[in-house]
């Protein structure tokens, strides 16, 4: 039993960046839990400043290559909003088939590479290809599909060529779209496999109840626009986004920490699901029976098992959307000018990793102002009170026990792809 | 026939003010390329795995240095390291990190942290080649999957990759695509350096310049594009400023080299 651990993590997390773990228990008593960024600050907000609203999208793409889409996606809609553009409805269609390979492809990667290996018992994914060469396939597989499927729409997904402001450059042709279709449904034999995969792990038993934050649609499971939702009731238009997010600097960390009413909320697949459930795919809402997801679900490593029936939503969505640009055929539409050249605007999304929002202030089509609130700053204060929360139960464990344990709480939030790798050194004193 | 394990050469990864986007590139060619696994040793790759391994020969470096305590880092892994790979234009030219060397650092820090803006330590962000001596660099960002296996065989050859040091445009319409121009756009095709498969005009869009300009840019016909089609050079020098930053600030000597001795 260990009464005294000192947890130093250096440059393990990316949150843009890397981050540092730190946990002190002296005597059985939590007297320090940080989860800190020490990345150097990328200053996207101010390198913005003075550029052509025309290039934000391929500028901020570059703040992830994980959720490259996803920034993209959300600065377009910032500078339509800002600039009166309402894009055509087969640019509405193609840029949610897009996203969709966005989600694919970044929860792909986290669901199998990142902690299907934890529970299997193997290190990294790696070894889990010598064991369980089949799971590995299935998930290149995917992750394979969910490329091409960006390919064709964007021209790759690290980083989208096509998209701009008020559409698209480039479409893809009815042959490739077919193609995809025909891959997608197949796809439906690897998606269960996935699903049974899942059914067969135990989530750790850890719940801590906190405000779950998400867009929501009416008539969609939201990813791109929507009102800001929260499970403590509350409906916010994403021009007010501010006071959902009340940003503060904490001196240990260069991203941002954010709270909703003063407390820690949490955004990603989870909050999603606590909050559109009803709106996933029948397909989707199968497998969320079958993992045992029910809403409101208070134990954050359920973020994993909501990122698989995320997956399988992705799939039907995909197919469905696919289906409607066949049906009504593909345009090669100039995009849409803008109305003004000046103007305000909000764009909000719903990236893999939570709730993203872009906002633009534009004079004479030059970017005058600009600010980014990126999911993983979102969430940093909910897993530092997670943390707190979680250690007290760990204390009878052995060492590799809690280091385990800890790894997979972080891993859980999917902060980003190498913070899930070699996450914690726990020292007993 | 098996390579023995002993003499397979170890590589490893790191990164710096980066996106992540040029190591992603690499997962994905890996996964598309898996026979390069059996012949290298990968000892440190924290996009992938959780081993780490302090001895290496061939480093891969993605990111710009933009601090000071980033250089003795740098230097750690060219002291180890026998061949250094700068992968990406952010560590190849300073890339996209660079855009804010042209505003005052400290209006940069405080319009992003206001007054705790003192809380973090930076500096004009850099290539890697301004603080060590860079062997081979991928360009491109993110860098070109099929030229980074063709850069890994390379290597693992013994022979001094070379990318292309011709305009983008010879590669564009040996490819057919219809010039951007024609569509009222500006394009860095006629000086940027090809291998990209010109991405960027086949989907539409000009060429913004991310794999650096040749070595022999030929002003001259960039020029004479721009009069055909009424532009100035105002319009290419805006289109520099996004990843080429640090080479037309002039902030490097060196100028942009970093591509082979
Ligand atoms: S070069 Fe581009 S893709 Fe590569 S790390 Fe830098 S920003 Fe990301
Ligand atoms: S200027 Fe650009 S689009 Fe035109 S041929 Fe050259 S590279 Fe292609
Ligand atoms: S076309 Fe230009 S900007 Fe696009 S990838 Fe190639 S070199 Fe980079």
């Amino acid at each position: 039993m260990a009464t005294n651990v000192s947890v130093d993590v250096h440059h393990v997390t990316r949150v843009e960046g890397h981050g540092n773990i730190v946990v002190d228990v002296v005597d059985g008593q939590l007297e320090r839990c940080e989860f800190a960024i020490v990345e150097t600050p990328r200053f996207f907000e101010a390198m913005l400043r003075g550029r052509p609203y025309q290039e934000a999208s391929h500028i901020t793409s570059r703040i992830c290559g994980i959720c490259a889409v996803g920034h993209a996606t959300t600065s377009l809609r910032a500078t339509e909003n800002a600039l009166g553009i309402s894009p055509s409805q087969q640019t509405v269609l193609l840029r949610k088939l897009n996203f969709f390979g966005e989600i694919l492809d970044s929860h792909v990667l986290h669901v199998y590479m990142l902690v299907a290996p934890d529970f299997l018992g193997v290190g990294s994914v790696i070894p889990l290809a010598r064991t369980a060469p089949e799971v590995v396939l299935r998930a290149l597989r995917m992750k394979k599909l969910a490329g091409d499927l960006c390919k064709a729409v964007c021209g790759r997904h690290t980083h989208p060529v096509a998209m701009t402001v008020g559409g698209f450059t480039h479409f893809p042709t009815e042959a490739e779209l077919r193609d995809l279709r025909a891959r997608f449904v197949n796809m439906r034999a690897d998606v269960d496999s996935l699903v049974e995969l899942y059914q067969g792990l135990t989530m750790p038993d850890f719940e801590r109840d906190t405000e779950f934050i998400a867009l929501s649609k009416a008539d969609e499971y939201a990813f791109i626009d929507g009102t800001i939702a929260s499970t403590d009731g509350g409906l916010w238009p994403i021009e007010d986004y501010k006071s959902v997010t009340n940003e503060t600097i904490v001196p240990h960390s260069s991203a941002k920490h954010t709270s909703n009413a003063g407390q820690s909320y949490m955004v990603g697949a989870l909050a999603r699901f606590n909050i559109n459930h009803d709106r996933l795919h029948p397909r989707a809402k199968k497998a969320a029976e079958a993992l045992k997801l029910k809403p409101k679900r208070t134990n954050p490593f359920f973020n994993t098992v909501a990122q698989v029936v995320e997956i399988c939503h992705a799939v039907e969505e995909s197919i469905i959307l696919i289906d409607k640009l066949l049906e009504r055929g593909i345009t090669p539409e100039e995009p849409i000018e803008p109305t003004s050249l000046s103007g305000e605007g909000v764009g909000a999304c719903e990236v893999p990793r939570g709730i993203l929002f872009h906002r633009y202030e534009i004079e004479d089509g030059i970017i005058t102002g600009a600010d980014c609130v990126i999911p993983t700053g979102q969430n940093l204060a909910n897993i530092e009170n997670d943390m707190r929360a979680f250690v007290p139960t760990l204390l009878d464990q052995t060492e590799e026990e809690i280091t385990l344990s800890l790894e997979m709480l972080v891993r859980a939030y999917d902060p980003c792809i190498s913070c899930s790798t070699h996450l914690v050194d726990v020292n007993f004193k | 026939m098996e390579t023995p394990v002993a003499v397979k050469p170890k590589i490893a990864f790191f990164d710096f003010t980066s996106c992540e986007g040029c190591q992603l590139t690499v997962v994905d060619s890996l996964a598309d390329h898996i026979e390069l696994l059996s012949v290298v040793e990968i000892v440190q790759f924290r996009e992938a795995m959780s081993e780490r391994g302090e001895d290496y020969q061939i480093a891969f470096i993605e990111g710009s240095c933009t601090r000071p305590s980033d250089e003795p880092r740098l230097k750690a892994i060219r002291e180890q390291a026998d061949i250094v790979v700068a992968l990406g234009a952010c560590a190849h030219l300073g890339g996209i990190n660079s855009i804010r060397n042209r505003q005052p650092l400290q209006d940069v820090r405080a319009y992003v942290y206001g007054e705790e803006a003192e809380l973090f330590e930076t500096y004009p962000a850099r290539p890697i080649s301004a603080v060590i001596d860079v062997d081979v660099s991928i360009p491109g960002c993110p860098i070109n999957p099929r030229e980074f296996v063709q850069t890994v065989k390379m290597l693992l050859q013994g022979r001094q990759p070379e990318p292309p040091d011709y305009p983008l445009c010879i590669e564009c319409k040996s490819l057919e695509n219809v010039c951007v121009y024609l569509r009222g756009k500006t394009c860095l095709g006629p000086i940027t350096r090809a291998g990209c498969d010109a991405i960027c005009p086949a989907y539409g869009d000009g060429c913004e310049g991310c794999r650096g300009i040749i070595s022999n840019p030929n002003y001259e016909a960039m020029k004479a594009v721009l009069d055909w089609h009424g532009l100035d050079m105002a319009e290419v020098e805006a289109k520099t400023t996004m990843f080429l930053t640090y080479q037309t600030m002039n902030m490097d000597e060196k100028k942009e080299n970093g591509h082979g001795h």
